[in-house]
């Protein structure tokens, strides 16, 4: 449990210390509508972390997540709102087609990030006809949720913090989470010990869609409109976010708290740099810094580590 | 699997032999699928040989790109599970509007201007290079962050700017040579080199031995280090290179011009039957690849598609043409 918890202080440092710097840079931003302005956007990145860490889990990368994310919050900006059955029909069976995917890849030993890279394409092709250009609003209801204001503590802290624990607790703690990531670190003995790997694959990857679906309808709650482009970029910053929390692309090492704190920390950057006042040129440029630098710190401790 | 074994068991000598060289050479499946699109593609046509030519060329010259980039796509997916370069697109881009800018449409630049995009190639891959290696960051990460940088730069630098490239240089990359065109040429020349140095050269054998089994190889003698640095490198100069000559042929560099290769330099890699768990690679099937995927985008853009419809297919199709061709080369 003690490298467990080493592997996760580091994300946490790196978020508090950028938190630290926007604080500094900007004191107002310490209050509650400044918080919850600072992290709205992290929900969906969240989400779509979450996402992305299912599939690193078993050793997959999936490279189509951002369109799929697009093409969910077309579906909920259009049909969830006008015609709720068929919306969330649509929804769920983007979910088994997610699922018939994890299978696909692993009965014929496809390469995912081939078979990821190609569903990008048809995801887009999806949200494209259902979104020809940009419109499209919110169902009432989640935008009322996303925009909500409990006391004390935002949504935008509310919101990661109860993803992150549940997570925490479905891939640490319960006997499902332990085989998945038993996929990811020797599917031959899950396999041999009587178990299906394709079974276990479908469900991450159906897992992996859930969230999909989840981060969709987030961002169509926060932004009350769709594109077809909307998440383009999420399909990145999941992957980074991941990698930023602490996990690793093989072996099933992932931790589900450091992903959600990832993704806090890859939105931030973007707010750090506006309060800095440098150009929104180095936005991306800025993400990709911290992630090269959180990686050199993890570099350091990850020795110490070898040689403890 | 009891497909498979049957295709192998039954056919008499002749078929035998043919299947053989099928199975042997996964690339000519691509080439297969190239021909059937093409031949797609004109049905859908109004007809005639005129047509048929102007097509052709037109999927050589938009072909040419992406097996340049393909290629060196190719090399770095060769060594092994994990290899991919992401900051193609943006090391394209990077190259490509620092180039112009420099040239800034002055025709006597255009030598410097072309050593200016290498360069800035091999700056790109050198810092990738430097993360992975010295910074051990997982290689599809180390690219994606420095992607995100050079992408950064690229906006600062440029600015929105579009300037044309010097007129020789468009005139150069849009015309062509006894009916083939320029970029085309270009590209075969870059092939050949690249099947020379896979096939021919001790390198080849030394990235084919790396991505098959990297301790092993490193056991027996294989400058490992050496062999991916070279990879990296000449991957992000090759991506320069490319950004450098889109740039000229598409009239003036713009920000997302290298968006749409990330997706395709894997899709050629792959469809063109690499390996893409690395150490079997070749380099016909780029070409191959790189030309259906062109044909495929026209086929259905000719029987009028909407860009939905028509993304939905180019999906689907690269996804079954993955699941196909992984039944054929199960054993391999």
């Amino acid at each position: 449990m003690t490298r467990d918890h080493l592997r996760i202080l580091l994300p946490i440092f790196s978020l508090g210390l950028l938190l630290a710097g926007v604080f500094y840079l900007q004191p107002r931003a310490m209050s509650y509508f400044g918080l919850n302005l600072l992290f709205n956007l992290a929900v969906p990145v969240a989400l779509a972390t979450i996402a992305q860490m299912m599939i690193l889990m078993v050793n997959d990368i999936d490279l189509s997540i951002g369109t799929f994310v697009s093409f969910c919050a077309c579906v909920t900006a259009t049909f969830v709102q006008s015609d709720p059955v068929v919306g969330y029909a649509m929804l769920l069976g983007a979910i088994a087609v997610y699922a018939a995917m994890g299978a696909i890849i692993h009965a014929r030993g496809l390469p995912a990030i081939v078979v990821t890279l190609g569903m990008s394409f048809f995801w887009s092709g999806m949200a494209i006809l259902i979104l020809p250009s940009p419109g499209g609003s919110a169902p009432a209801w989640l935008h009322a949720m996303m925009k909500a204001k409990p006391p004390f503590v935002p949504v935008a802290i509310i919101a990661p913090v109860v993803i992150g624990l549940i997570m925490h607790y479905f891939v640490k703690r319960s006997s499902l989470g332990v085989l998945l990531r038993g996929v990811g670190g020797n599917s031959q003995a899950i396999d041999r010990s009587g178990w299906s790997v394709l079974g276990l694959k479908a469900t991450a990857y159906g897992i992996a869609g859930l969230f999909g679906v989840l981060s969709g309808m987030a961002l169509v709650g926060l932004t009350t409109s769709a594109d077809a482009n909307i998440a383009l970029r999420y399909t990145l910053l999941s992957i980074a976010g991941v990698i930023l929390g602490g996990g690793e692309f093989t072996g099933g090492r992932v931790s589900p708290i450091g992903a959600v704190i990832g993704a806090m920390t890859l939105t931030l950057a973007a707010s750090f740099l506006s309060f800095l006042h440098l150009s929104s040129d180095w936005q991306i440029g800025a993400q990709g810094a911290i992630l090269i630098l959180v990686l050199a710190v993890r570099l350091v401790f990850t020795r110490r580590e070898a040689l403890a | 699997m009891t497909v498979e074994n049957n295709v192998q068991n039954a056919p008499q000598n002749g078929v035998k032999a043919l299947f053989g060289l099928v199975s042997r050479k996964a690339w000519i499946w691509a080439y297969l699928a190239a021909a059937a699109t093409f031949i797609a593609a004109m049905m859908a046509g109004s007809g005639g040989g005129a047509e048929a030519g102007s097509l052709l060329y037109a999927a050589f010259t938009f072909a040419s790109f992406t097996v340049i980039v393909g290629i060196g796509q190719m090399f770095v997916v060769t060594l092994g599970p994990g290899n991919v370069d992401l900051s193609i697109p943006a090391t394209m881009t990077l190259a490509g509007t620092v180039a112009l800018k420099f040239m800034a449409s002055d025709g006597a630049l255009v030598v410097p201007g072309l050593l200016i995009a290498i360069g800035v190639g091999l700056g790109c891959g050198l810092f990738n290079f430097g993360l992975i290696l010295l910074m051990r960051i997982p290689p599809i990460i180390a690219s994606l962050a420095s992607s995100f940088l050079f992408q950064s730069v690229a906006i600062w630098s440029n600015r929105g700017l579009r300037i044309k490239p010097p007129e020789g240089l468009a005139d150069f990359a849009t015309g062509g040579t006894l009916g083939i065109p320029n970029a085309a040429l270009v590209a075969l020349g870059v092939s050949v080199l690249a099947w020379i140095v896979l096939e021919r050269a001790i390198i080849g054998r030394w990235i084919l031995a790396s991505g098959q089994n990297k301790r092993a190889a490193r056991l027996g003698g294989v400058p490992v280090t050496a062999v991916h640095f070279g990879v990296y490198v000449g991957c992000a100069v090759l991506a320069g290179f490319t950004g450098f000559l889109l740039a000229s042929f598409s009239g003036g560099a713009n920000l997302n011009m290298g968006t749409e290769y990330m997706l395709m330099s894997i899709a050629v890699v792959v469809i063109g039957g690499s390996s893409i768990a690395g150490g079997n690679s070749n380099v016909p099937g780029i070409w191959a690849a790189a030309l259906f995927m062109f044909l495929l985008v026209s086929m259905l853009n000719s029987y009028g598609l909407g860009a939905g419809v028509r993304l939905i297919l180019t999906g689907l199709i690269i996804v079954s043409v993955v699941v196909l061709a992984s039944k054929k080369r199960g054993r391999v």
